[in-house]
């Protein structure tokens, strides 16, 4: 009978979690007459213009475009100097590391607001505004301390009898890294990976502020949608239905593992 | 294991060191440039030393956005981190019902944040919401969160519940899937109770996570933007206006930069020191744990 009662709670949960998902999947195939005129739980009219209307028009899916741009660049930059400074926190100690390693969580800490008039000002000066590549470093911001942080979690994991063993072999120092340890820390790099991607797919504030035309991300030409004959809901629906499937995909292969990316690698 | 002494290993941090000098310091340092000066136009600055300090420290809608901001990060805590705990301890631990669980629970957690405000726009809005209509048309109560401030406040609060709660079921998840079964069996060898078993072994074996939980939980909600801003921007009057909102509307808004500067300096300092304990606690459970 207490497994009974247990269900129950999470059968509850689950709803609360899914029925905000499902109104909204569902008023992506209701055309926007339909959602003004009544209230129905299933389309009376099923149509899929909602979507042909974003993949056909330049302005819409060019957001989808930009955002994994930026995003895909960001996730690079920040994987590719987290992993040797990951490494050297893991494993040495030198002059200034517990400072330097507290510093850098002070700025996944950040609010994102104080840097936005600096940035924004910042990028213009350097001639960087509104291309990817200025969003992706904007995103470095809280994305390099959070990559550092979970990966030396994953690191510290790793015996250090296997770095002095390959020492004594003859490996030098980067053959030992990319041959020996990167194969070694597979899962974490995977999972830094998807904590970068995730953070920088959801953050908007700065990605907005920090574009324009050319590299402006999914979540910021939603709010195109309210135009002079008023809201496209329809519309808005099923952009925002479209940002939530390259999520649901990534999940899938980290879900063994995303627990232990959440705690920074130290459950 | 003791680690190593190399002060050569500086130089694998320094790609770090340069990447976050650039989106951090230089900005940084900005900031602190404008919070001193009076700037009329671009280019042109008056130093007006701590001026603007004191202005926005006796500011009264400051205090009210802080005391708000307090005031709902404690609630969204309060209802979040039992829910977390009471969800992940009805969990199956085996089974293909994990992964489908563990893929539902973290969905809301990739979407944008944007979209999630959109998404509770369209399930509580009194004339085309699930909720909205729900709540108005059946169970007849009046409900509007685009004009009444209880209920505006109480959206947002509920969108925040959905949002993060699954980051804190995971967490309590990760620490309960460390208990190794012995415990229990043990557990059931001396009688104890359900009740017994949760609080001698599961709270204190949750222990590390759910201080990780509670501290990220804080952290992120102290800086919530986003979702207020496109459920209800900031209102009806300032009854959902954080402190991320507030120095928004005050640097993008009205452009009040030698303010706004000061403000975000005193908003870092805020957040400084609530990392500083972060870092303290979380260094020392690494420590706990290497015992």
């Amino acid at each position: 009978m207490r497994l009974n009662t247990r269900q129950i709670v999470l059968l509850v949960y689950l709803a609360f979690l899914l029925l905000p998902i499902y109104w909204l999947v569902n008023m992506s195939f209701k055309t926007t007459e339909e959602i003004l005129g009544g209230f129905s739980l299933v389309p009376d009219h099923f149509t899929i213009a909602n979507y042909t209307m974003i993949f056909t028009d330049k302005s819409w899916y060019m957001g989808y475009i930009n955002s994994i741009k930026y995003v895909v660049l960001n996730t690079v930059i920040s994987l590719s100097v987290a992993l040797p400074a990951a490494y050297a926190f893991s494993r040495f100690r030198f002059l200034g590391d517990k400072h330097m390693f507290f510093w850098l969580l002070t700025n996944r800490m950040s609010p994102p607001a104080v840097f936005l008039l600096p940035f924004f000002n910042f990028y213009q000066t350097v001639g960087l505004f509104d291309t990817h590549i200025a969003v992706a470093l904007a995103h470095c911001l809280f994305n390099v301390p959070l990559a550092v942080w979970i990966l030396e979690g994953f690191m510290s994991g790793i015996p250090r009898e296997i770095d002095e063993t390959a020492f004594i072999d003859g490996y030098s120092f980067p053959r030992f890294f990319f041959t020996i340890f990167i194969p070694l820390v597979k899962a974490g790099i995977g999972v830094t990976a998807f904590f970068c991607f995730m953070f920088s797919w959801v953050e908007l504030l700065l990605a907005r502020t920090l574009t324009t035309v050319n590299a402006k991300p999914i979540a910021a030409t939603m709010t195109r949608t309210i135009s002079a004959a008023g809201m496209d809901w329809g519309g808005l629906a099923a952009a925002g239905v479209l940002t939530m499937i390259p999520g649901a995909i990534v999940i899938w292969f980290v879900r063994n593992y995303m627990a232990k990316g959440f705690a920074l690698g130290r459950v | 294991m003791e680690k190593w002494d190399n002060n050569k290993a500086w130089f694998l941090v320094l790609p770090v060191f340069f990447v976050v000098a650039f989106s951090a310091i230089i900005p940084l340092m900005t900031v602190v440039n404008y919070s001193v000066q009076d700037i009329l136009a671009p280019g042109q600055g008056i130093f007006v030393g701590p001026e603007w300090y004191r202005e926005v420290l006796h500011d009264p809608r400051l205090h009210e956005a802080f005391l708000r901001q307090l005031i709902f990060s404690f609630t969204v805590l309060a209802i979040e981190v039992p829910l977390g705990i009471g969800v992940a301890l009805t969990l199956p631990s085996k089974g293909w019902g994990v992964s489908a669980c563990l893929v539902i629970l973290a969905l809301p957690l990739l979407i944008p944040w944007n979209v999630v405000g959109t998404i509770w726009v369209v399930f509580s809005r009194p004339d085309i919401g699930l909720s909205g209509v729900t709540l108005n048309s059946i169970l007849n109560i009046a409900y509007n969160y685009t004009a009444d401030p209880v209920d505006s406040w109480l959206t947002v609060v509920v969108m925040d519940i959905w949002h993060w709660t699954p980051l804190v079921i995971l967490l309590c998840y990760a620490g309960l899937q460390a208990i190794p079964e012995a415990y229990y069996q043990a557990a059931k060898i001396d009688g104890a109770s359900r009740l017994a078993v949760f609080r001698y072994i599961q709270l204190p074996k949750m222990r590390g996570v759910l201080m990780i939980a509670i501290l990220l939980r804080f952290m992120d909600s102290f800086m919530i933007y986003t979702e207020p801003f496109v459920l209800t921007g900031g209102g009806p009057g300032n009854s959902t206006t954080f402190l991320s909102q507030f120095l928004t509307k005050m640097a993008i808004g009205q452009f009040d930069l030698g303010p706004a500067a000061a403000f975000s300096l005193i908003y870092f300092l805020v957040i400084l020191l609530f990392s500083y304990i972060f870092y303290t606690v979380i260094t020392n459970l690494g420590k706990g744990v290497a015992k």
